[in-house]
C-alpha cells in the first residue's frame, strides 16, 4: 500500500484517499484546429509507459480533492517525490535537468 | 512427435511411463531465421505453430527471456468468452472461440477446454439495456447468447445470491452456454509441444535487448545469447510491449498495469459456471482442483512489478461475496500479478510498423487468454503474407490516428 504525502495537506495518507489520472505534463495543443491528425492522435491516446520512471497526476479524492504529480519507480513502485501542479520535477529517468517532453511524438509515419 | 493416445497410455504403463518423450527440443539458436517471434507465451506460441501449420514456415524461432507461457499466461483466470459488442472485435473473438472448440485434437494435447457457460450479471436498469444490446449484436453476429432472469440465473448457479435482500439485487444475465474455462498451462504447453514438432526453436532463457534496423527495415534481434538474423519479426510480449517498441525507436498507445488475480483452499464442486459482475466487480469461477478462482480488478497506476495493491484485493473480495454470501469464510491460498498492456479502447493492436518487417501483436490487457488460438491464427497470416488478416485489419495501430476506434469499454464482461 502506498503511503503518500499530499503536497498541499503537507502529510502522508494512505493509498485509497487518492486516484492515479495517468500521465503527467501533457499539454493540450495550443490550437487543436491547425493541429495534425497525427499530432492530435499523439495527445489523445499515446502515453509514456516507462519501464522505469514516471511522473504521473494524482488527485487526493476524498481529502483536499486537488490535483498534484508524484514521480515514481514502475518497477520497484517507489514514490521518489511529489510536487503541486505547475511545478517541475526535481528527479526525472535522465537527470535533474531533463524534463518529460509535453507530447509525445513519433518517429516517422507508418511504412 | 510422439502421438498420445489410450493406446499409448497403456502401452507406457509397461514401462511405468518412463520413456515418454520431452515436450519440446532445447535447441541453440541458429544465425538466422525467416521469422522471429518474440514473447514465449500463448499468444507467440499460437503464432508459431500456425506459421509452421497453416504457412509452411518452419524455420521459426520464438524468443522468450524467461520460461515458456511464464507470464501473463500463467497467470490469468482462463476465462474463454465471445460475447463482444462490435462486429470488428465479435469477430476476432469468435474466430478465437471456434478454434478452441476444436484445440484438443488439433494439438493432440488435452488443453481441458470446458464450455460450462459464461454468466455476465445485470444489477441495474442500464445494465439490463446493456446486456440486451450485446445479446442482440452477438446473435446478429452468429454468435450464442441469452438474456436469461434472476429464476434462469438461479437453476444455472444455484449458489448465486439472486434473492432480493442484496445490495445490489441481480435483475438478469447474458448467459452464453459455449463460453468456458480452459487449462491456462496446457494452452502453452500444446502450442509450444505443436510447433516444435513443426520445427520451430523455442529459445527460452533468451532475452532481446535491442533489434537490428538497417535503413527502416528490421533485419534481427540482438539477444543476452548474441544477435540473431531474420527477416520478419512479431512482437508478442504483452506488458513489456512498450519496452520492445521503445528498443525499436517508436510508441506504442499502451499503458501496463498490474492485474491480479487469487484462488482460494479447494473445495468440493459448488460453482457450474463462469459467473461475471460488471457493476460490484468481480468474476469467479471453479477449476477442476476445486479451487476458486477470483479474478480483480487492474490497479489504476502504471507497474511492471507482477503484483498488485491490498485495496484491490479487499475490493474484489467484497464483491464475490456480495455475489456469494455462502463464500465468506473461504481462506484464500494464493494471489499474484501479471503486467497488463491496456489499450485507449479496450482492443488489442494486431498490426504493422514504423519500422518494416516489424510486426506487434499486443494490447490484448485485461481479456487475451480468451483469443490465444485466434490470435496466434490471425497474426501468424499476418506474418506469412506481409499484410494484415481481414480479421485483424481493424485493429491496426492507425486507428489511434483515424479515430476508427472499436470501444470495447464495459461493453463485454467487466470493466477494468
Amino acid at each position: 500500500m502506498f503511503h503518500i504525502y499530499c503536497p498541499y495537506c503537507a502529510e502522508y495518507r494512505e493509498e485509497e484517499e487518492f486516484h492515479p489520472r495517468g500521465q503527467a505534463h501533457i499539454a493540450r495543443p495550443a490550437d487543436p484546429e491547425a493541429t495534425s491528425d497525427d499530432a492530435w492522435g499523439d495527445y489523445l491516446f499515446f502515453r509514456d509507459n516507462p519501464r522505469g520512471v514516471h511522473h504521473e497526476l494524482w488527485v487526493h479524492a476524498v481529502g483536499c480533492r486537488k490535483f498534484f504529480n508524484i514521480t515514481r519507480d514502475t518497477r520497484s513502485y517507489a514514490i521518489l517525490e511529489t510536487y503541486r501542479m505547475g511545478e517541475r520535477p526535481t528527479v526525472t529517468a535522465n537527470g535533474p535537468e531533463a524534463v518529460p517532453s509535453a507530447t509525445a511524438t513519433l518517429t516517422g509515419a507508418l511504412a | 512427435m510422439q502421438r498420445y493416445s489410450g493406446f499409448s497410455l497403456v502401452k507406457h504403463a509397461l514401462s511405468h511411463h518412463e520413456n515418454w518423450q520431452r515436450h519440446w527440443r532445447n535447441p541453440t539458436p541458429k544465425k538466422e531465421y525467416d521469422v522471429i517471434i518474440v514473447g514465449g507465451g500463448g499468444h507467440g506460441l499460437a503464432t508459431a505453430y500456425y506459421l509452421a501449420k497453416e504457412h509452411d514456415i518452419t524455420n521459426v524461432a520464438v524468443i522468450e527471456k524467461g520460461w515458456l507461457g511464464g507470464g501473463n499466461t500463467a497467470r490469468n483466470t482462463t476465462i474463454v468468452r465471445s460475447n463482444y459488442l462490435w462486429d470488428e472485435a465479435a469477430a476476432l473473438y469468435e474466430h478465437a472461440m471456434k478454434l478452441w472448440e476444436g484445440l484438443s485434437q488439433d494439438l493432440n494435447y488435452n488443453v481441458m477446454f470446458s464450455q460450462r457457460g459464461v454468466l455476465n450479471l445485470g444489477h441495474t436498469l442500464q445494465d439490463m439495456r446493456d446486456i440486451q444490446r450485446r445479446v442482440n449484436a452477438n446473435r446478429l453476429n452468429g454468435i450464442d447468447g441469452e438474456v436469461v432472469t434472476p429464476q434462469q440465473i438461479k437453476e444455472i448457479e444455484p449458489a448465486l445470491d439472486t434473492s432480493e435482500r442484496a445490495r445490489y439485487p441481480i435483475l438478469g444475465a447474458s448467459w452464453q452456454p459455449r463460453g468456458g474455462v480452459a487449462r491456462h498451462d496446457a494452452v502453452a504447453w500444446g502450442f509450444a509441444r505443436g510447433a516444435d514438432a513443426l520445427g520451430v526453436d523455442l529459445l527460452q532463457q533468451t532475452e532481446v535487448t535491442g533489434f537490428k534496423i538497417l535503413d527502416g527495415k528490421v533485419v534481427g534481434v540482438h539477444t543476452n545469447r548474441g544477435d540473431i538474423g531474420a527477416k520478419t519479426v512479431g512482437c508478442v510480449a504483452a506488458g513489456n510491449s512498450g519496452v520492445l517498441a521503445g528498443m525499436a525507436g517508436f510508441k506504442l498507445p499502451l499503458e501496463s498495469h498490474p492485474l491480479q488475480a487469487l484462488v482460494s483452499e479447494p473445495l468440493k464442486p459448488i460453482l457450474n459456471t463462469v459467473t461475471m459482475s460488471n457493476q460490484v466487480h468481480g468474476y469467479i469461477s471453479q477449476s477442476d482442483k476445486g479451487d476458486l478462482v477470483i479474478g480483480a480488478g487492474i490497479d489504476g497506476y502504471l507497474g511492471y512489478g507482477q503484483r498488485g495493491s491490498y485495496p484491490t484485493i479487499e475490493h474484489t473480495l467484497q464483491a464475490i461475496v456480495e455475489m456469494f454470501p455462502i463464500f465468506s469464510r473461504v481462506r484464500m491460498n494464493r494471489q499474484w500479478g501479471g503486467i497488463v498492456d491496456t489499450t485507449p479502447d479496450a482492443c488489442p493492436i494486431i498490426s504493422r510498423t514504423p519500422v518494416r518487417g516489424l510486426y506487434f501483436n499486443c494490447g490484448w490487457g485485461t481479456g487475451g487468454f480468451k483469443a490465444t488460438p485466434g490470435s496466434g491464427n490471425v497474426f501468424a497470416w499476418t506474418l506469412a503474407h506481409g499484410q494484415a488478416h481481414p480479421l485483424a485489419a481493424p485493429f491496426s495501430i492507425d486507428r489511434f490516428r483515424t479515430g476508427a476506434l472499436i470501444d470495447e469499454h464495459g461493453a463485454a464482461g467487466v470493466a477494468h
